[in-house]
């Protein structure tokens, strides 16, 4: 393709092309700080594309193409050519990366022990993580946490904070703007901007961490903390997960031990701040 | 080199995996999981030398072919318990098939529905079987519906609604409005049983409906994943029982395939260096542009040659159905679209 860069997120190695400049500029900015091996062969492919050619300069609409893709998914303006790369590299790793157990989750590691956030969209998973990230911890994922089956250690997916909406204020006000991306408002997912992850949590991002907590967070309504059954943490952990049912048994099996040696709880909060607040008490009273 | 041209080298073995550039494993592996085949070539270059990051991703596409082809046995198991108990027989098809008789083209072959074939006299009652043990129409609209049941040679698939998988129930291997008329009472009657007891077309007719499904229904989509099947499962027949082609010769006249699987058969030759009697080694020339289709992708795993793309999409509806029929068929499906 006319325009393509690599990149290294965690264990996965990308090849992003592109019929535009303006996505792999965007891409170069966010990324320029990870480590990157020229000569690895990448693992999967993403390709924006313009449906036919002259739609490269009139109305420019990329779609979202590589190894996998969402039939009829709708294409997205080239002002928005950042999300529609990011879409593409979610894709290829929820639907194609079988080396360890996929989580929809956020993380964060201290001293070598990890804290996993699942939730839906607009939970907080995010936000919390990207703040906890900016203080005493590493940030390991805004978006997919990596289980090895073998070990069971949690392994970072540390690529670009998807900040979203109110999120980008309150992140905003704590980092160097050079760690920024470019503002995208009203996208299909809402106002979006990148935040690029610290220095030490991308040099550490092959370094695994022992699941210490789970947190199914709430964002809204009073604090609360509720302590959850394993059954339920796994049958939560399933509907997250993109790959359990391809994995098989051995992702019955990597599940199966998360649960039983990690204790879980769901939490409400009514900001960041208390979300913070409500993290440190379970890390200090309950992490394994 | 073209990607596609490495990848299908590698698979004929005529390029050696140590000898690729660290970069040209991009394409390859971009055109191997464009055509569904990444844990095929993972399995064919198990134990070459291969860059570290590249053996850790075969094996992991190994890995997941074996769970896969683990569930979809279960499935053909669970389809077994459905149909056995009320008396229907059914052979299985294509990757089931191959899976279920351990044959060399199943390694980490991808199989997609579970693909039955029942006695045309026995599609009523094994609709009926199915949906009492916990199948349902996918939701399709009454045209689809009404073709496939009065044109097809298969029932609308039917999905599992607690298990999300399809099965395709057939009566026969090709429309019934195509322009050959496949014996489907003879693939039935002399299908064999294979290692897991489970039925199996006989190899000459597997390897005609395997020509068939490439050459005569689609538009060759998948088709060097539908090539490479053929082209192991003819050779490790052949070595089995030498009378292999002559008996192959026989069943495609019998089922009026005999172009597509002398075409299957050059190809294979062509492509992935197969060994083919004398009496099939002619060239025909519009072999190429069967070629040309085949290895149409380019180094982002992209379909390229769009012209050529469609006119074998044409071409599969040629065959498929006679012109006026493909006129109402298309004129109805345009008018739906609009609305």
């Amino acid at each position: 393709m006319r325009h393509s860069i690599r990149i290294a997120v965690g264990p996965v190695q990308f090849r992003i092309g592109s019929d535009w400049a303006a996505p792999i500029a965007a891409l170069e900015h966010l990324y320029r700080g990870y480590p990157q091996d020229e000569t690895r062969p990448a693992d999967g492919t993403v390709r924006l594309f313009a449906a036919r050619p002259w739609r490269r300069w009139v109305r420019p609409s990329v779609h979202i193409g590589g190894d996998f893709v969402v039939p009829d998914a709708l294409p997205l303006p080239l002002s928005m050519g950042l999300l529609a790369a990011e879409m593409g590299m979610n894709l290829q790793v929820a639907l194609g990366w079988r080396r360890h157990m996929l989580l929809h989750a956020s993380a964060v590691a201290r001293g070598g022990r990890a804290l996993i956030m699942s939730g839906e969209s607009g939970s907080g998973k995010s936000t919390l993580a990207g703040l906890l990230g900016e203080g005493d911890w590493r940030l390991m994922g805004d978006e997919f946490t990596l289980i090895d089956p073998a070990s069971g250690d949690a392994l970072a997916f540390p690529r670009a904070v998807s900040l979203k909406n109110e999120a980008i204020a309150a992140v905003a006000a704590q980092v160097d703007a050079a760690r920024l991306g470019p503002l995208m408002a009203s996208t299909p997912k809402g106002d979006i901007r990148h935040l690029i992850p610290r220095a030490d949590a991308i040099a550490a991002m092959h370094e695994p961490a022992r699941p210490a907590l789970l947190l199914f967070p709430r964002f809204g309504g009073e604090a609360s903390i509720e302590p959850m059954g394993e059954g339920e943490a796994f049958v939560r952990l399933t509907e997250t997960s993109t790959n359990y049912v391809a994995l098989g048994e051995a992702g019955f099996a990597a599940l199966t031990r998360l649960v039983r040696e990690t204790p879980a709880f769901g939490v409400s909060y009514a900001d960041s701040a208390a979300g913070i607040a409500l993290v440190e008490q379970l890390w200090a009273e309950a992490a394994t | 080199m073209s990607a596609v041209r490495t990848f299908v080298d590698l698979l004929a073995g005529r390029r050696e995996a140590a000898a690729l550039a660290p970069r040209d494993w991009d394409g390859v592996i971009g055109v191997a999981r464009s055509e569904a085949m990444l844990a095929t070539l993972a399995h064919r270059l198990e134990g070459a030398d291969l860059p570290p990051t590249v053996a850790a991703l075969f094996a992991d596409q190994r890995a997941a072919a074996a769970v896969a082809q683990r569930q979809a046995l279960w499935e053909a198991e669970m389809a077994r318990r459905a149909l056995s108990p009320v008396g229907i027989e059914f052979v299985l098809l294509k990757g089931a098939a191959y899976a279920a008789a351990k044959m060399a083209c199943a390694a980490g072959r991808q199989i997609g529905d579970l693909d039955i074939l029942v006695l045309a006299s026995d599609i009523r009652r094994a609709e009926n079987a199915l949906l009492n043990a916990g199948w349902e129409w996918v939701k399709s609209d009454p045209y689809d519906d009404f073709y496939y049941r009065e044109h097809m040679h298969e029932l609308p698939p039917l999905i599992h609604k607690s298990r999300d998988r399809m099965i395709d129930v057939h009566h026969t291997i090709l429309p019934r409005t195509h322009r050959i008329t496949p014996d489907a009472l003879a693939l039935v009657s002399d299908a064999v049983t294979s290692a897991d007891g489970f039925g199996v077309l006989n190899p000459a007719d597997m390897a005609c409906h395997c020509a068939a499904h490439m050459l005569a229904d689609g538009d060759l989509q998948g088709g060097l994943r539908n090539l490479w099947d053929f082209h192991l499962m003819t050779r490790d027949f052949a070595a089995a029982d030498p009378r292999l082609w002559e008996q192959l010769d026989m069943r495609a006249r019998l089922h009026g395939l005999r172009d597509a699987v002398q075409r299957a058969a050059r190809l294979s030759r062509d492509l992935y260096g197969a060994v083919v009697p004398a009496g099939w080694a002619g060239q025909e020339a519009s072999d190429r542009w069967f070629r040309q289709r085949l290895l149409a992708r380019d180094d982002w795993g992209r379909v390229v040659r769009p012209l050529l793309e469609q006119a074998f999409y044409i071409r599969s509806h040629w065959l498929r159905m006679p012109p006026t029929m493909l006129a109402q068929h298309l004129w109805t499906k345009w008018r739906k679209n609009r609305a």
